[in-house]
């Protein structure tokens, strides 16, 4: 792992029962840069983010953060030690409200003091444009909040690296647009962010590398203009003539 | 007058079968699992209160103070450490773990207490308050406010406090509770520890309203199912009412039918209104899986083909 790297990925393996998607996934990303994921469905994406965040074992391979090797930590560990995450299909706890929501990220993923731990739930709650519906159900939030709701709980668990899986999907051009202003605002909050997301357009305006998979493993990585420009991601991403 | 007299019985009744599913519905609610020693935790909750009677002299009510954290204690210890890695393999494993816990625990307490029937008594064991008319038995009067207390209390606890929050994370969604930083395991160990801690005020109530053997867990566990499916799982609220309905069916059917029209009713819901008792369980047991608490490959795979 070269210094300025804060995840790495070395020669990952890793499937559900016998089937094999990541086959030998190689990568690093720098601290402080959002790291665009890109590829045809099917390609691992997902199942990368799922290894990262440890729902899903490598049966190979090493992965490393901050030089730590991280690859038999337990999700809530890896939680603690800084890398937090979004959904495609947002995942609130829908029996609690928006504010118990963040809270509970404050509380369990940061480990600080209760006090801290509102503070920083309500300082998050604003930053997000949810604090005027903390008190709401977040089962009666709409797809857009829903989003952002994700974002605050995974903002307020202190994270270094921030993992965003497809926050576009499912909005309008109008929520998509206010969705990318919060996403874009997270550069400047110093995050790291590793970011999938099928509105390529969308996302190039904000990322300073892509990288594009295909069939489980890394086919290039770099500047993004270089990327979308490269022969590979004509044919393997976007559909060659 | 006998109709308002069975409706009040009804009542006073159900604070004891609500009590009796009350851990069975966390147990089910919050970690996904049919704990098949539940029946055995609650008639242990009954021996150690009429050990702890005997011996310190003390009032069954107060034996609490004692029996609640035991339970606790033995609930967590018996989760963290057997249940929670046989979970790792997969539901059926852990339910073999829990089938295992049950016949141990019985026999345990067949080689120390006997076979003989048990009951706990007090004092005030026989009196009744008379009440426009009626003649309310003071014991029921007392156990409808231990277990309507005991209700109350784990609601405030899972609505007011941190570890209440994180139980009810857990609950609705273990995989994206273990990712805000909760740890799952231990947050079953504390639900189940609770779960236990329950089956010592429902052993108290069992033991001072009926007579009971070390064979009585099984019992006890088919009154918390149908506490469960009537009152909905982990639904603390749910479960007060069911027992209160298994009541007064209890109470307005008599002895002989009580019984019969309860499994009649429990089967016409399971028929008419499978939805809320399973298919909710099922939804949040694929949760669980994703987790990776249990390992369930198959649903994984239909999760990572429908995010890809």
């Amino acid at each position: 792992m070269r210094s300025g790297e804060i995840i790495s990925f070395d020669d990952i393996k890793a499937g559900y029962g016998r089937s094999r998607i990541l086959k030998g996934l190689s990568f690093s990303v720098r601290e402080g840069e959002v790291f665009g994921v890109i590829g045809p469905n099917g390609c691992g994406k997902s199942t990368m983010l799922n290894v990262l965040t440890g729902t899903l074992c490598p049966s190979s391979g090493r992965l490393f953060y901050r030089e730590k090797e991280i690859s038999g930590l337990p999700s809530y560990k890896r939680c603690r030690l800084g890398i937090g995450r979004t959904w495609q299909i947002p995942r609130p706890f829908t029996g609690m409200t928006v504010y118990d929501n963040v809270l509970t990220g404050a509380v369990h993923g940061a480990g600080e003091s209760v006090k801290q731990s509102r503070e920083k739930a309500e300082k998050v709650l604003k930053e997000t444009g949810l604090a005027d519906k903390s008190r709401i159900p977040s089962g009666e939030l709409t797809l857009l909040d829903r989003k952002r709701l994700e974002l605050a709980r995974a903002m307020a668990s202190g994270p270094e690296v921030l993992l965003l899986d497809e926050v576009a999907a499912g909005l309008t051009e109008a929520e998509t647009k206010e969705i990318m202003a919060l996403v874009g605002g997270l550069r400047e909050r110093k995050y790291t962010v590793i970011w999938i997301e099928h509105n390529i357009e969308t996302m190039l305006k904000a990322t300073d590398r892509l990288m594009c998979m295909a069939d489980g493993r890394n086919v290039i990585c770099g500047d993004p203009g270089e990327v979308m420009g490269s022969e590979i991601v004509e044919e393997l991403y976007l559909g060659k003539d | 007058m006998y109709i308002l007299q069975a409706i009040v019985n009804g009542i006073l009744l159900g604070g004891t079968y609500a009590i009796l599913g009350l851990g069975m519905s966390l147990s089910l609610g919050i970690v996904r699992l049919t704990n098949l020693a539940h029946g055995e935790y609650i008639v242990l909750g009954a021996y150690t209160s009429m050990l702890l009677q005997a011996w310190l002299g003390i009032d069954p009510f107060l034996s609490l103070v004692i029996s609640v954290p035991f339970l606790f204690l033995a609930g967590y210890l018996i989760q963290r450490f057997l249940v929670n890695k046989a979970m790792k393999n997969g539901e059926e494993p852990a339910l073999l773990v829990t089938f295992g816990i049950s016949v141990i625990l019985k026999d345990a307490m067949l080689l120390v207490f006997g076979a003989d029937a048990r009951h706990l008594s007090a004092d005030y064991g026989n009196v009744t308050v008379n009440l426009a008319g009626l003649g309310i038995p003071l014991l029921n009067i007392l156990l409808l406010i231990l277990s309507g207390t005991s209700i109350l209390l784990l609601h405030l606890f899972l609505q007011r406090t941190y570890t209440g929050r994180a139980i009810r994370a857990v609950s609705d969604d273990a995989g994206a509770a273990s990712l805000s930083g909760i740890n799952v395991g231990n947050t079953f160990s504390i639900a189940a520890g609770i779960a236990a801690a329950t089956a010592a005020a429902a052993g108290l109530c069992a033991g001072m309203k009926w007579t009971w053997y070390p064979s009585s867990g099984g019992r006890y566990l088919l009154i918390a199912f149908v506490i469960v499916v009537i009152g909905g799982l982990g639904n603390v609220g749910g479960t007060f009412a069911a027992g209160m309905v298994f009541g007064l069916i209890q109470a307005v059917g008599g002895a002989s039918y009580g019984m019969l029209i309860s499994y009649v009713f429990l089967i016409l819901i399971l028929t008419l209104h499978p939805h809320e008792a399973f298919l909710r369980f099922s939804d949040k047991r694929r949760k669980t899986c994703e987790e990776g608490i249990m390992q369930e490959p198959s649903v994984a795979r239909e999760d990572q083909n429908a995010s890809e």
